[in-house]
């Protein structure tokens, strides 16, 4: 038994996928707004430790989130070298750090499987599928699922 | 411009006429008896009416005039406005502004009260009417004396006529078959004077059906007797017509009282020819070219040829040339105060939100380019730091004057307090007076609305909770009718609003007790009488031993302390046990800029607002105190203050500083005396742009806001009075909305 | 050529509702909210008519009348009072200040434009 893919729709077609470690994930191209570099983040008090800090994005303040730490995954130690996603979650922005973007994916047919059930609690909370192409396997984040709105509205 | 915009624009006028209507009661309320208090009274219902009534809004055209009939009574000084009647006025002002808002919004409005209210009012229009008749008002104007004249408004004659910009062409029914009528007309000199034309309606005789006209020159004198200002023709019409005789009378509606006009069926078609008088061909067709009058007939040519002298002297008529004088120097004066008044437009307050971002983003811009100047400036080029210099200060000018746009009076904020007032009162059966004070201080719009309602919930809680009953303040001594004074001002940049009563005040005992078991404070805690009363905005206190209905709902003052400084705010309360309570907000005028002092902690860039900032110090080993297990105390003129480690309290470093190695901020927060906060350098003052963290993220605890500097990071606002709050032991977790720590 | 109305109204409301009015019948419209300012604007404006209220603040509609009727310039132009007082002594007063008719309040465009055709050329 498997989980079935969850809510994809037509315009989920297109992807950007990108890496943290070793591991590719992917999220919807509509909800990336830009990619920038790494800028020192000012840090909040009394914050998770996912959350970095914030940074100055034209003039609004944006959260910048460790993705690999929010997944479970080892902290980053954020260099030059990684790259900031600007994702739009529902009213909110955030800046997720990642090592790299890699690719921009359409999705042809039925390539996207669901996640196995070997998942824990975690990845059942956020992936949506996984995708196979050229033997890679890019997992699908759902960006509003890892970033239920309670959170963001604890004010 | 279409009906839906031009209605959207009436229930904004509507909301200012309420406003105008509301004050002024209050000012006749006051004892204020000046003709154009009760003029502009007058003219709000009036026009609230008039508007209501293009729109078909029956209820309201309805309850307007009976209330505007009321109103008439005493402009025309029929009515004494008394305190018993300005009460009804007040109220009737209450429920005009409910059907206002139920014609918007739908909606009901309780309708035994504008009923019951209806009958006030008509008693009111009557009962100073000397009744012949003991019917309503509009009866009355029918009788002859005009000073019994009726309401300007006759009952039957207003009918709400529903507008639309469809109707053009709507063909009349015409009556059934044609009918001749004679028509003699002989205009007055008056006529003219009042801007009628004799050829014009001959014209439009002309256009209901078929027409001969003969022109009557017998009382035309020799030419060198001819007054140009006098009318010496006369007409005698023949007209073939589908309409009816009142058709044809009304052709003459605007000229029937300066002229001789008989109207009358004819025996049968008789033709016109027949008549006893020497046809002078009338030219009608000159009237459709644009230069009609002048061109027409021998009046109108007379009349352009007029002597100045004799065409002024029959404007002006005789009787009025006193009224006349005194209107001129009316105008005369009133233009002078017009354009000391100045001239307003309206603008869209997007548009104006969106000018204050840009001016935000160019106030960070020009603190970037200035610190980037600085930091490459190694050879100090004297020319760009003063162009620099003069930058900023523009910079700033155009932020205060943006500023400016958005700042409004406090006005409609305390007019709506008075109407909570008197409904709360009501109900409660009390008798209480408010009075508003500084009403035009301005204050940013954001901070308005946002005041509003934890002003309503203090209001509702001083009439509900801090007046006593007529009977007991009687027993105490006191003048039966309770007091609530409302005043704002501005304050060392922020303004101050003040709510005074003079009720019975805290009672310290029940407080204190209730806070004991509620175990808010421990039962041996020695508390000042400040920080006993300071008690109530704790979170969950509630005085009162039942909920009351007014007042309870469920919200505490924690709730109204704690929408105060999310605004940036300080509350606090003193109070006199059996002389009243005062309440004291100071806020801060606007939520886009801060004056604030950028300091350094644990390499962090912070700001904290001026205004939280008593003093700054160096302190010095000798002053610092260690007491208990890791408090510290520092000693400051005689007195010992607690200090603050802010970056151990924001958790940015797990170890104290060194007190003596830093900078101390000694701050005041409300109803917990005084601070001295920690940090490690004070890196100058600046005026910095108030950024929202919650847009994007959520609240932080210790923080208030953000901000973005001159080297383009984003740097922290410090919320001072949580960070205090924190150091008395209460812990700033995330969980916990910070300000309930209040 | 367009025939200029001046309307004279201290309501926005009416303001609006003469201007799209007017504007649909093809005048040229130009507006003042109260006496003192139609007085004002009259001068330069060359209106061909005026509609004017009566219950104004600063200056009402019967001394703004008077006012139009004393100057030389506009001494004949006609004047249509709009007014929700329809009695007969609040019209005799706007007549003796120099009205030269009426229309009564909440006007229906039909009969606004007529009134305005009917004392105009």
């Amino acid at each position: 038994m498997s989980y079935a893919v969850k809510n994809m729709s037509e315009d989920d077609r297109e992807l950007i996928a990108f890496r943290i470690g070793d591991q590719e994930f992917c999220v919807n191209i509509m909800s990336v707004r830009e990619i920038r570099g790494w800028t020192t983040a000012t840090p909040l008090p009394h914050a998770p430790p996912y959350v970095l800090g914030v940074i100055n994005l034209r003039g609004a303040v944006l959260p910048i989130v460790d993705l690999s730490a929010m997944l479970g995954m080892k902290a980053a130690e954020p260099s030059v070298r990684h790259v900031i996603i600007v994702a739009q979650v529902k009213s909110r922005v955030v800046g997720l750090l990642v090592e790299a973007v890699s690719d921009i994916l359409t999705i042809i047919g039925d390539s996207i499987q669901p996640v196995p059930e070997v998942s824990s609690e975690l990845e059942k909370q956020y992936a949506r599928g996984i995708l196979a192409i050229d033997k890679r396997m890019i997992c699908m984040i759902d960006l509003d699922a890892l970033f239920p709105q309670q959170e963001s509205e604890a004010a | 411009m279409d009906m839906n915009e031009i209605k959207e624009i009436f229930f904004q006028e509507c909301e200012e006429q309420l406003a105008e209507l509301e004050s002024g009661l209050l000012k006749l309320n006051d004892g204020d008896r000046d003709p154009e208090t009760v003029n502009a009274v007058f003219r709000a219902v009036h026009s609230i009416k008039g508007g209501a009534g293009a729109f078909g809004l029956e209820d309201l055209v309805a309850f307007a005039h009976v209330f505007e009939t009321t109103l008439d009574c005493v402009r025309s000084n029929r009515l004494e406005p008394s305190q018993d009647v300005l009460k009804v006025m007040l109220k009737s002002a209450d429920v005009l502004a409910d059907l206002t808002n139920a014609a918007r919004d739908g909606g009901f409005v309780d309708e035994s009260r504008s009923r019951a209210l209806v009958k006030e009012l008509e008693a009111l229009a009557n009962g100073e009417t000397p009744a012949p008749s003991v019917d309503a008002p509009k009866v009355v104007a029918k009788a002859p004396e005009p000073v019994q004249a009726a309401p300007p408004t006759d009952d039957s004659g207003f009918q709400p006529v529903p507008f639309s910009f469809d109707s053009f062409g709507d063909e009349e029914a015409e009556g059934e078959g044609e009918q001749v009528f004679d028509i003699t007309f002989r205009p007055r000199r008056e006529l003219f004077s009042k801007g009628n034309e004799a050829a014009l309606l001959l014209r439009d005789l002309s256009r209901i059906g078929e027409m001969s006209i003969n022109c009557d020159i017998d009382g035309l004198p020799a030419l060198d007797a001819m007054d140009p200002e006098d009318s010496y023709f006369g007409w005698s019409i023949s007209l073939k017509t589908k309409k009816a005789e009142e058709d044809v009378r009304s052709v003459f509606e605007f000229a029937e009282w300066d002229c001789e006009l008989t109207v009358k069926a004819a025996e049968a078609a008789a033709p016109a020819a027949d008549l006893p008088m020497v046809p002078v061909p009338f030219d009608l067709s000159a009237l459709d070219e644009v230069s009609g009058p002048a061109a027409s007939a021998d009046v109108s040519a007379a009349q352009t040829e007029s002597d100045a002298s004799k065409m002024a002297a029959a404007a002006a008529r005789v009787e009025k040339k006193e009224t006349a004088a005194a209107a001129a120097a009316a105008a005369q004066t009133a233009t002078t105060a017009a354009a000391a008044a100045g001239q307003t437009i309206r603008v869209d307050l997007d548009r104006v939100d969106r000018l204050i971002n840009l001016v935000g983003e160019l106030v960070i811009n020009q603190a970037m380019l200035s610190q980037s100047v600085i930091e490459n400036d190694n050879n100090g080029t004297s020319s760009i730091n003063m162009g620099l210099e003069e930058l900023q200060q523009l910079t700033r000018e155009i932020q205060d004057s943006v500023m400016a746009i958005r700042a409004q009076p406090v006005k409609p904020v305390f007019q709506r307090m008075s109407r909570i007032v008197r409904e709360v009162a009501d109900m409660v059966g009390k008798s209480i007076r408010l009075v508003t004070e500084g009403e035009n201080t301005e204050v940013d719009k954001t901070v308005i609305d946002k005041i509003a309602e934890p002003l309503t919930h203090m209001i509702r809680n001083a009439v509900d909770h801090g007046i006593e009953t007529p009977e007991k303040r009687e027993a105490a001594g006191k003048d039966p009718e309770g007091t609530i004074k409302l005043t704002a001002k501005h304050r060392s940049g922020r303004i101050l609003i003040e709510l005074v009563d003079d009720g019975a005040g805290i009672n310290r005992e029940r407080v204190k007790q209730k806070a004991i078991d509620n175990e808010l404070i421990a039962p041996d805690a020695n508390l000042s009488d400040e920080e006993i009363d300071n008690l109530i905005f704790a979170p969950g206190f509630s005085t009162a031993d039942t909920i009351s209905d007014i007042s309870g709902r469920g919200v505490g003052m924690d709730v109204v302390k704690r929408s105060i400084q999310a605004l940036g705010g300080r509350i606090s309360i003193s109070s006199r046990p059996g002389h009243g309570s005062t309440f004291t907000m100071s806020l801060p005028l606007t939520l886009a800029v801060l004056d604030g002092m950028v300091v350094t902690v644990a390499g962090q860039t912070l700001v904290v607002p001026l205004t939280a900032i008593v003093e700054t110090l160096q302190p010095e080993a000798t002053a610092i105190h260690s007491f208990g297990a890791n408090q510290r105390l520092i000693s400051i003129r005689d007195s010992f203050c607690p200090l603050v480690d802010v970056g151990r309290i924001l958790n940015f470093r797990s170890v104290q500083a060194n007190p003596v190695e830093g900078v101390a901020l000694l701050v005041e927060s409300e109803g917990g005396g005084q601070r001295a906060l920690m940090v490690d350098a004070i890196q100058g003052q600046r005026q910095v742009v108030i950024k929202s963290l919650e847009a994007n993220y959520t609240h932080v605890p210790g923080i208030a806001a953000a901000t973005i500097l001159g080297d383009g990071r984003v740097a922290l606002i410090l919320d001072v009075d949580a960070v205090v709050s924190a150091s008395r032991g209460q812990s700033l977790k995330p969980e916990m909305s910070l300000a309930a720590t209040g | 050529m367009k025939k200029k109305v001046l309307t004279v109204d201290d309501s926005r409301t009416i303001r609006n509702m003469l201007l799209v009015t007017l504007n649909n019948a093809g005048f040229e419209t130009i507006q003042a909210e109260d006496g003192i300012e139609g007085l004002e604007i009259l001068e330069g404006a060359n209106p061909d008519v005026i509609v004017t209220d009566i219950n104004m603040p600063r200056l009402d509609g019967f001394g703004f009348i008077e006012g139009v009727r004393r100057n030389e310039k506009y001494r004949a132009i006609p004047i249509l009072v709009l007014t929700t007082e329809s009695d007969a002594e609040k019209k005799n007063r706007a007549r003796q200040a120099g009205a030269t008719g009426w229309i009564v309040k909440p006007f229906d465009p039909v009969k606004l434009i007529d009134a305005i055709e009917r004392v105009t050329a």
